[in-house]
């Protein structure tokens, strides 16, 4: 009996609180809209924030009550804003994917370092040691932050400078925010083609001086671009990508090869 | 009555639970960030006190002492506070579905919250009636709602002096330091009400 009483009497409490709680939660139940479920099923789960919400299932809650876009999730792309354009029944455009694009072209090939770097081998802390070890003080720094930073493997380092495995990449811009240059831009994937490769707002001798790729401020681009998109501010090229045409002059007349056309 | 008014200035001041006894210090740490979720919070554990010494009361003495199964007791108070927990969980959710927002994954904490076990234990060990110990339940929640609301107001403080805080005391350390330091002002209470 010492063993069947404990036993007899937790089952009679369990028995009556679980009925009492099942009472309760049919009075208290809350209506969720099911669409949100069914939107945090069609997101890709990642919970990477790119949209501006805490998580995935934030930002369906957010679009079904707040009336959030519903073009924002960027690892999604077109799927997934198609997918939650069905479930909210609108069609929408998807959101272009974003890919990453590094402004330096500066490989150990082509500038020299000004000292030997002892200290922590981050990006951030060279930085902070007289404006980092490179010749170039706006260019790559070459530790490699923003690749900790990637969760997805996307960053490799080729001679020094950054390679991107694009088709991994999930668009979260975690190495963007991280650079202390900020070299590392967004673009879109698909209609931009040309990008400067070059940081540099040294004057033109200085810039010559510190590596083979810079862009020196010679005017070239501007020139020669039929389109007015290419200007050079600060001693910098710069493209106004809604008047460019992805025409590829300027790359071609580029006498320091930092601009890019890609196919 | 004199032991009413001496149960309540103990369980509010003297043997707050928070900053005397040490129960409870996830929540207080947890929701304590802003004034109107340590408010929710401490009417919360109140609400839970109350309501699990009124059944863990009756159960103790109608039940597990006639059976001797005292020792059991650990077990089937937790079962009742957690029945009470998972209760006010659905009606705040219903009722209150900012308040359910901001108190987040603290509110199930409760189930296991020592401070609201250690009432009801404390009715218990100390020999109260039925009515002293709801006394007891409730002001022990009362002195956790003051605890909260007192470091609340602190730790809002503590937050806007970030900018002077030295760099390794930012955030939880320079919290905990404040905590020590409005436990240690609830020890002047000690002797009252004796």
């Amino acid at each position: 009996m010492t063993y069947v009483y404990p036993i007899l009497i937790f089952a009679a409490m369990g028995i009556v609180f679980g009925v009492l709680l099942v009472v309760i939660s049919k009075v208290f139940a809350v209506k969720t809209d099911s669409r949100v479920k069914e939107i945090t099923a069609a997101l890709p789960g990642a919970n990477c924030g790119a949209c501006g919400y805490a998580g995935c299932a934030d930002y369906a809650d957010a679009i079904v009550n707040k009336g959030a876009a519903m073009s924002a999730c960027l690892p999604g792309g077109g799927g997934a804003a198609t997918a939650i354009g069905e479930i909210m029944g609108i069609s929408v455009s998807a959101a272009a994917k974003q890919v990453p694009v590094l402004h330096c072209n500066g490989t150990c090939t082509v500038t020299k370092q000004r000292f030997h770097y002892d200290g922590i081998q981050t990006c951030a802390g060279a930085k902070r040691f007289y404006g980092g070890n490179g010749t170039c003080a706006w260019g790559c720094l070459g530790y490699g932050d923003c690749a900790a930073a990637c969760e997805n493997d996307v960053i490799s380092f080729v001679d020094g400078v950054l390679h991107f495995a694009i088709e991994k990449c999930v668009s979260c811009n975690k190495c963007v925010n991280v650079c202390p240059n900020n070299l590392i831009e967004m673009r879109p994937d698909t209609k931009r083609k040309v990008d400067i490769l070059c940081s540099s707002q040294d004057k033109g001798k200085v810039a010559m001086q510190t590596c083979q790729n810079s862009c020196i401020g010679c005017m070239k681009c501007k020139k020669v671009c039929k389109f007015d998109a290419v200007h050079v501010v600060n001693v910098h090229a710069e493209i106004n990508y809604t008047k460019c045409k992805n025409c590829g002059l300027c790359v071609k007349e580029c006498p320091r090869g930092c601009i890019s056309l890609r196919k | 009555m004199s032991t009413y008014i001496s149960i309540i200035i103990a369980a509010v001041l003297t043997n707050n639970f928070v900053l005397s006894k040490f129960y409870g210090c996830c929540p207080f740490l947890g929701v304590s960030k802003k004034l109107d979720s340590s408010v929710g919070m401490g009417l919360a554990v109140v609400f839970v006190m109350l309501c699990a010494s009124l059944v863990t009361y009756p159960i103790y003495y109608a039940i597990l002492v006639p059976l001797e199964m005292e020792y059991l007791r650990t077990v089937a108070f937790i079962l009742v506070i957690a029945v009470f927990v998972q209760l006010l969980e659905m009606v705040i959710k219903k009722l209150m579905p900012p308040l359910y927002k901001t108190l987040g994954v603290y509110l199930p904490l409760i189930t296991t919250n020592c401070a609201v076990l250690g009432a009801t234990i404390m009715n218990i060990d100390d020999g109260y009636t039925f009515g002293q110990s709801l006394v007891n339940a409730v002001f022990s929640g009362v002195g956790f709602l003051l605890a909260m609301v007192i470091f609340s107001g602190v730790r809002s403080r503590v937050d806007d002096a970030e900018e002077n805080t030295p760099h390794m005391f930012r955030g939880i350390p320079a919290t905990l330091v404040a905590a020590a330091i409005v436990s240690m002002s609830f020890l002047g209470f000690g002797g009252l009400g004796q």
